[in-house]
């Protein structure tokens, strides 16, 4: 019976109300007012699919990349010792704390044309900045500590005494770790990726500066939104926000069913 | 009478912690609240703190209805089963802290907030350890300063919540003697919740034995040891032996043999018999009584343990001096003859 | 312990998965960071000196600070109270109010930004009420503080609730005996169990709210020297082919970032012995 129950819980529903819920509200209810019609409009333009099918597929194949290699990080991180473990495992937290503008113009800088990479791929015709492939680097950024710091902790509290076993019934270490370990770890793993994928889908000052921004090419879901207000289409800017919101929603719902499938199977 | 508690229900969801509760407690009385573990007894205590609040019914203190005071204005002294210490406080500014929250008007000056503070320090013999941090303290030094904590508001009723539960045999032991001797001087009303009954039997002035949620049986120690109202109770206090037996004539018949009836029993007819496993005499030879083979002596502090198989099937272990158990040798065939035995009803 | 994985593991592997770890990390991350410095200094020291001390600049410096001023108070209070009530009493709903409290967590700020203008824009619900008022919330810097406040809400929250969840509730409890009022058990004896949780989300929060970037371009009108906050003005910077200037504003943020990556490793090492509950940032 503590004291102070209910100014707490008053003064927490209505900020949420304020912030949260009618805000959401406004999201979920104005995509209609210009009729079903319009809202069907805005969602089925080629340029709105191009846009979607841009950050949902950039931000699946950079979650991915980020699967591998911040699995590698991570288990480096974890398992082995080395001089400057510890910088590189604070500097994994970088873009959580870099803003997404500054990381936006490096970026930029490095992947155009006359940029420090950029330029190695300019001669051979290959553009990198301004390219869904400028986006997708973008993404890789972003999505980087989310996976090595949802696979870390669990990979610290691995048994080693079942790699132990494995090792005296004659399995070599690749053996090991494709058999026994990375089974352990695939649902954090995912949970990573999940974490990564749902950042990046939404993500915007990192990649606008190096998306081309070229309508059906190089054009990110975020920014039609910001097209559309500034057109004054509010119920199609919220058609937009609706639609990507509903989508990353039913694929964070279909990835934790998964997560949860995986690790039951481990438990019972 | 100062605390009186009046047919307490209790729910939490869909399990009934407590139905229908009465009990009382005299002014500086030492009152233990024993049962097993979901007896209710933790909650009968969190309500007259004011840590719940009952479905129904009424808890008064010197005529004062206390549920319609909040905790804080109870003037309750409680001590948690984990202690509960300010982790990030020292061991003084623990003991100050209900000081401190006095309302401007009846709070002491800083100097005499320390003087007392160092009193209770010294009545707890904890005078070396005021600027100790709760992690630097050991178990049995933790549970005396969340005692002194709780009395340095000088509290109307002090409330202590399993007090010796975490705490190794000889501690508990020994502090079980000294919370006596701390309630002699201080002559506070004390209630004590515990699920061992050597301690509430040893310190308690009177005794309230709950089960799931209902008084058993009120009384002093004495009472409750010598004259159990059920065989809950019977079993709860000391080991039991349980044997089916028939009453006849005032006297329950054991595989033929009559033992003596202590109490009040059922009529004639089917029963359950309940013996102290120190209360049968062992003979060998031919004659009276249970027909058993020892299996095992083994000596357990002061008494020697006898494990018997009984010829008519299951075992049972009965208490010896040392010097009875002598005499006798494992595999050896033995009558055994209960003195004396309570008898109920069989369960249901 | 774990680290002896380097005598376990063949050499090569470990050699092979070190060397790949590392060139990774400079790529992804070192690169990027090292190109901001670079090229902020890139016409030398006057140059970069002079972009900081430009007013419009400065303006911008100024207003990120304001907004960051206001929204992580804000958010801090509310991480306390959300936490208190989630995590020292029980009631219904619990767990779909944190989900609410998670939220803004997963949506991209661009919506954050949005969900504000639908709101209180020209065509707004309240649009119509407002400009009855004389009142402009979008294209102010009222609106770059409830976008900010949104778009950082959950940080503090986060921290607190799963560690304050598994130091229970009985020291508040014997507080309460002991005659504590909800004040002084919160100042007393909740807030000193949690400060070092409330410190490292006060230190996510700020690091958040200053380099906010989506949600204030969509609701800021991008009006220089009065609605440009640092992030915002960077753009205007680079737009403008201004790179030098753009970076060098950048390089302020990208030091603010470092340090807070610094301060929240010791907060980590610290935090860790104080028994912290599972988290997912």
């Amino acid at each position: 019976m503590l004291p102070g129950f209910g100014p707490a819980l008053g003064f927490t529903l209505l900020y949420l109300s304020f912030f949260v819920l009618i805000p959401l509200a406004a999201l979920v209810l104005r995509p209609w007012e210009a009729g079903f019609g319009h809202f069907w409009a805005v969602i089925s333009d080629a340029r709105t699919l191009d846009a979607l099918r841009l950050s949902f597929g950039a931000s699946f194949i950079a979650a991915s990349i980020n699967a591998v290699f911040g699995t590698i990080v991570a288990w480096v991180l974890v398992r082995y010792d080395f001089p400057a473990r510890r910088l590189l495992d604070a500097l994994v937290d970088l873009p959580f704390a870099l803003p997404t503008a500054v990381a936006g113009i490096a970026l930029a800088a490095i992947y155009a044309p006359n940029g420090i990479i950029g330029s190695l791929f300019a001669p051979m015709g290959v553009r990198i900045a301004y390219t869904p492939l400028g986006v997708m680097i973008a993404l890789i950024f972003v999505g980087f500590p989310f996976m090595v710091r949802s696979i870390q902790p669990v990979l610290e509290d691995l048994d080693l005494e079942a790699e132990e076993a494995a090792a005296t019934l004659g399995a070599n270490r690749l053996r090991t770790i494709w058999q026994i370990v990375l089974p352990a770890i695939a649902p954090a793993i995912l949970a990573g990726f999940s974490l990564a994928l749902a950042r990046a889908v939404g993500e915007y000052g990192s990649v606008i500066f190096i998306a081309g921004n070229i309508p059906n090419v190089s054009e990110i879901a975020p920014l039609l939104i910001v097209i559309r207000l500034d057109e004054f289409d509010y119920a199609g800017a919220a058609a937009v926000g609706f639609v990507m919101l509903s989508i990353s929603f039913l694929l964070l719902l279909a990835l934790n069913t998964l997560q949860d499938f995986i690790s039951r199977r481990g438990r019972s | 009478m100062s605390l009186v508690i009046s047919n307490i229900k209790k729910q939490f969801g869909r399990f009934p912690a407590l139905n229908d509760v009465s009990l009382f407690a005299e002014d500086g009385e030492f009152l233990a609240l024993l049962g097993p573990s979901g007896s209710g007894k933790t909650t009968v205590l969190r309500i007259i703190a004011g840590l719940e609040q009952p479905d129904s019914g009424a808890v008064s203190f010197r005529g004062e209805d206390l549920l319609a005071t909040p905790v804080r204005r109870r003037g309750i002294g409680f001590v948690f089963q984990h202690y509960a210490l300010f982790r990030h406080m020292t061991v003084e500014q623990n003991i100050g802290f209900g000081i401190h929250a006095k309302p401007a008007r009846s709070r002491p000056s800083s100097a005499e907030i320390k003087s007392r503070v160092g009193e209770l320090l010294t009545m707890m013999q904890l005078d070396t350890l005021g600027k100790r941090f709760p992690s630097q303290l050991s178990g049995g030094q933790r549970q005396r300063v969340a005692l002194a904590r709780a009395l340095a508001i000088e509290p109307k009723i002090l409330l202590l919540d399993e007090p010796f539960g975490a705490l190794d045999a000889k501690v508990r032991r020994e502090l079980r003697a000294w919370l006596r001797d701390l309630h002699e001087r201080t002559g506070l009303t004390t209630i004590f919740v515990t699920h061992d009954q050597e301690e509430a039997l040893e310190i308690a002035d009177r005794v309230a034995l709950l089960k799931q949620g209902a008084l058993e049986q009120v009384g002093t120690p004495e009472e409750l040891y010598h004259e159990p109202a059920s065989a809950f109770v019977f079993d709860f206090l000391g080991d039991t032996i349980q044997l089916p037996c028939t009453v006849d004539g005032g006297v329950a018949v054991i595989e033929g043999f009559g033992v003596p009836i202590l109490g009040a029993h059922p009529e004639k007819g089917p029963a359950m018999a309940y013996l102290r496993p120190d209360e049968f005499e062992v003979e060998t030879g031919e004659g009276a009584g249970l027909a058993a083979r020892i299996r095992d002596i083994s000596l357990v502090g002061p008494h020697a343990s006898l494990d018997c198989a009984l010829d008519r099937g299951g075992a049972i272990e009965i208490r010896l001096e040392h010097d009875e158990a002598e005499k006798l040798s494992p595999r050896e065939r033995v009558r055994l003859l209960p003195r004396r035995t309570r008898v109920w009803a069989l369960p249901a | 312990m774990s680290r002896s994985a380097t005598r376990r593991d063949p050499g090569w592997m470990v050699n092979a998965l070190i060397v790949v770890s590392v060139i990774y990390f400079a790529l992804v991350l070192l690169l990027p960071l090292g190109t901001v410095f670079a090229e902020a200094l890139r016409k030398g020291l006057g140059a970069y000196l002079a972009a900081i001390a430009d007013p419009e600049a400065q303006s911008a410096i100024w207003l990120t600070l304001i907004v960051t001023a206001i929204a992580v108070p804000l958010n801090t209070a509310f991480g306390v109270a959300a936490a208190w009530a989630v995590t020292k009493f029980e009631f219904w709903g619990k767990n779909a109010l944190v989900t609410l409290i998670d939220l803004p967590f997963s949506i991209s700020p661009v919506i954050s930004g949005l969900v504000f203008v639908l709101l209180y824009g020209a065509h707004g619900w309240f649009g119509a009420l407002l400009d009855n008022y004389n009142v402009q919330i979008i294209f102010t810097v009222t609106a770059l503080v409830l976008a900010t406040t949104l778009v950082t809400l959950p940080f503090v929250a986060r921290e607190l609730i799963p560690l304050m969840q598994s130091q229970g509730a009985d020291e508040e409890a014997a507080a309460v005996t002991l005659g504590a009022g909800a004040w002084r058990t919160l100042f007393f004896v909740t807030l000193p169990n949690i400060r070092w949780a409330l410190m490292y989300g006060v230190l996510l929060c700020t690091a958040r709210a200053m380099g906010e970037f989506g949600a204030v371009s969509v609701v800021s009108g991008h009006i220089r020297g009065q609605t440009a906050t640092m992030p915002l003005q960077i753009e205007i910077l680079y737009n403008e082919y201004n790179s030098v200037a753009a970076f060098s504003l950048a390089s302020l943020l990208a030091f603010f970032a470092l340090v807070t990556l610094a301060i929240k490793t010791a907060l980590e090492a610290r935090f860790a012995d104080d028994l912290a509950a599972q988290r997912l940032r």
